[in-house]
């Protein structure tokens, strides 16, 4: 426990020294809510939640934004590796799974932090957080999806020798995983083919519980969502525990 | 004598690459042990293996009596590491750094404090404790590794390189330091350095390491006096015919290197007028000779073939490389 919060407390201590790199990850999630929503607010029509759709949105940004910082934060450990400072945590007598779930805390608080500063911005624009438990529902589920995608991060990292194929990742795996997740557009009102991608997408549960807890509706069963969203948290976690053993420095 | 460190039939092989070639030898505990050679001798390799951050290809190792390959958490919490690139958290403070290692190893709270002040001040960081290391000349950055690495009270202290590309007041302070802490605190030292002079006045023993095997082991006064007494050195273009010339029994050895060759004899200032004599009267051109005590830099031309100079451009490019890494 000792060494995880070690670990924990060293990304606490680069993240709140991170003021560039703080704002640099709010603004896209802030840029997609303000544009898109009050761009699209009047175009597109809600079935439940009273039409609004900038309401509809600020679940899909705040897991959005958890995500991005997540699997950032877990691709970090290559940044260690390049500047050497993953040599001095591997020669200390501690043990790798350690070191792996530490950097899992620190990078999924950091994105829950991130998050949250998205939905506290978000309460300018009119949402209301009324019930104390929708907000933990909220809370729980962004913490599952920091989780699942900072040990998605750590385990691509294990396997990266530079940052080069980085962009490739993004590309292919962590944009389409967003775009397809439901988090833009309700999965009702898409096209039938889309809908089996959708539901295949663990991001899709994510956002949904987001919602649930926010907004008190969502189309899928919130105990369908965090048996999802929770299952592939672990899985990811056992994943990156696995590669990340193996890591070469 | 207690043995701090035991090597035996050691080899490391990358592909096809024999790095380290079946090296085996002894530290004992409190020497200041030297591993010097080449650049791509091996002796990172080897140092990362009693670090236990490499498994050996073969052979075995006890670091103070603990099996590297059996117990690696025994000999990691029983060792302390200074690499050879740099390995701090740059957007940390030089306390931070401290502070994470010392949790790292489990050290509990008062006493974590208590020694890193004690080291920052020893290494004369105290004042600058609370600024990020991004800020720190090269000298400080690497003064802070050596007081992290001290920070667990290690038995056994790896020093890859600790000096390098550190300017010469630096060094010699650093190596000051390093001294101490050998003969204060009984801590077992074992470096690699590119800087002879220094490495002579302060390894106990030393060790030549080229193209993975030991080529050499003693004590640098050993080393020297190996190379016969005082050596000559003969500039000259028909280097062939000095070396045949003077194949005389009063000479210890001759070796040609390029230009020049070096002879090795004792008393060498009274016979230099007979190597000018006799090479006069064989009519062979000289350009330049000098006598000097034998340094451990001719011990190392004497087993390498190479000199230091020559090799330590290449170590000056390398680092240049590592730091256009850096930067990008
Ligand atoms: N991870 C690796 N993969 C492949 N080859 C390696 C690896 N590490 C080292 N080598 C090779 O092993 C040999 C020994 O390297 P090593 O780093 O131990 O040399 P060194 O004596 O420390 O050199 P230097 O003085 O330049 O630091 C070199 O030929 C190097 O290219
Ligand atoms: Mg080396």
């Amino acid at each position: 426990m000792e060494i995880i919060y070690t670990i924990w407390l060293r990304n606490m201590l680069r993240f709140v020294r991170s003021k560039s790199r703080i704002i640099g990850s709010i603004s896209m999630p802030l840029f997609f809510l303000l544009f898109l929503g009050f761009g699209l607010n009047s175009v597109v029509q809600l079935p439940g939640i009273g039409g609004n759709y900038i309401l509809f949105l600020v679940p899909g940004m705040v897991a959005m934004s958890v995500m991005f910082t997540s699997v950032f934060s877990g691709i970090q450990v290559i940044w260690d590796k390049q500047f050497g400072f993953l040599k001095e945590t591997l020669v200390a007598p501690v043990s790798r799974l350690e070191i792996m779930l530490g950097q899992t805390a620190g990078g999924a608080t950091t994105a829950v932090l991130q998050g949250f500063l998205i939905l506290v911005l978000s309460l300018f624009i009119g949402l209301q957080v009324s019930r104390v438990t929708g907000f933990l529902i909220a809370l729980l589920f962004m913490v599952l999806i920091g989780i699942s995608f900072t040990a998605f991060g750590i385990a691509i990292a294990s396997r990266m020798e530079d940052m080069t194929g980085f962009q490739l990742i993004m590309n292919f795996v962590i944009f389409p995983i967003f775009g397809l997740s439901g988090a833009l557009f309700p999965i009702s009102s898409l096209p039938a083919w889309i809908v089996p991608v959708t539901m295949l997408d663990p991001l899709t549960y994510g956002v949904e519980g987001i919602r649930y807890g926010l907004t008190g509706v969502s189309q899928i069963n919130p105990l369908v969502c965090f048996a999802v969203i929770g299952g592939f948290s672990l899985t990811m976690t056992a994943i990156g525990a696995f590669l990340f053993r193996k890591i070469k420095i | 004598m207690t043995v701090a460190l035991q090597i035996q039939n050691l080899s490391r092989h990358f592909n096809d690459l024999v790095a380290v070639d079946n090296i085996s030898f002894e530290i004992r505990q409190g020497e200041i042990f030297g591993l010097l050679g080449p650049n791509g001798a091996g002796k990172t390799t080897t140092l990362s293996m009693l670090a236990t951050m490499l498994e050996p290809t073969s052979g075995s190792a006890t670091v103070n009596g603990i099996d590297i390959r059996k117990d690696p958490d025994g000999v990691r919490k029983s060792i302390g590491i200074v690499f050879q690139d740099q390995s701090l958290d740059e957007e940390l403070t030089a306390w931070e750094n401290m502070d994470f290692h010392g949790r790292l190893y489990r050290i509990p709270k008062a006493t974590r404090n208590r020694r890193i002040t004690e080291l920052l001040t020893l290494v004369e960081l105290n004042d600058r404790r609370d600024d990020i290391v991004k800020t720190f000349s090269g000298g400080m950055r690497r003064r802070l590794e050596i007081a992290r690495g001290l920070l667990h009270y290690p038995a056994v202290l790896f020093l890859d390189e600790p000096t390098l590309g550190l300017d010469p007041q630096t060094r010699n302070h650093l190596w000051q330091y390093i001294a101490t802490l050998a003969q204060d605190n009984g801590i077992t030292i074992i470096l690699t350095t590119h800087y002879m002079e220094e490495a002579d006045r302060l390894c106990d023993r030393i060790a030549i390491i080229d193209h993975g095997r030991i080529i050499a082991i003693d004590t640098p006064k050993n080393l020297k006096d190996g190379l016969g007494g005082d050596l000559v050195t003969i500039g000259s273009p028909e280097p062939a015919a000095v070396a045949a010339a003077l194949r005389e029994p009063w000479v210890a050895r001759v070796e040609t290197h390029n230009d020049n060759v070096v002879v090795s004899l004792k008393n060498a200032d009274r016979h230099v007028s007979s190597i000018v004599t006799l090479l006069n009267t064989l009519q062979i051109p000289i350009t330049s000779i000098t006598i000097h005590k034998p340094t451990l830099e001719d011990v190392f031309l004497s087993f390498t073939g190479k000199t230091i100079r020559e090799e330590e451009a290449g170590i000056k490019e390398q680092m240049r490389m590592h730091q256009k890494m850096l930067r990008h």
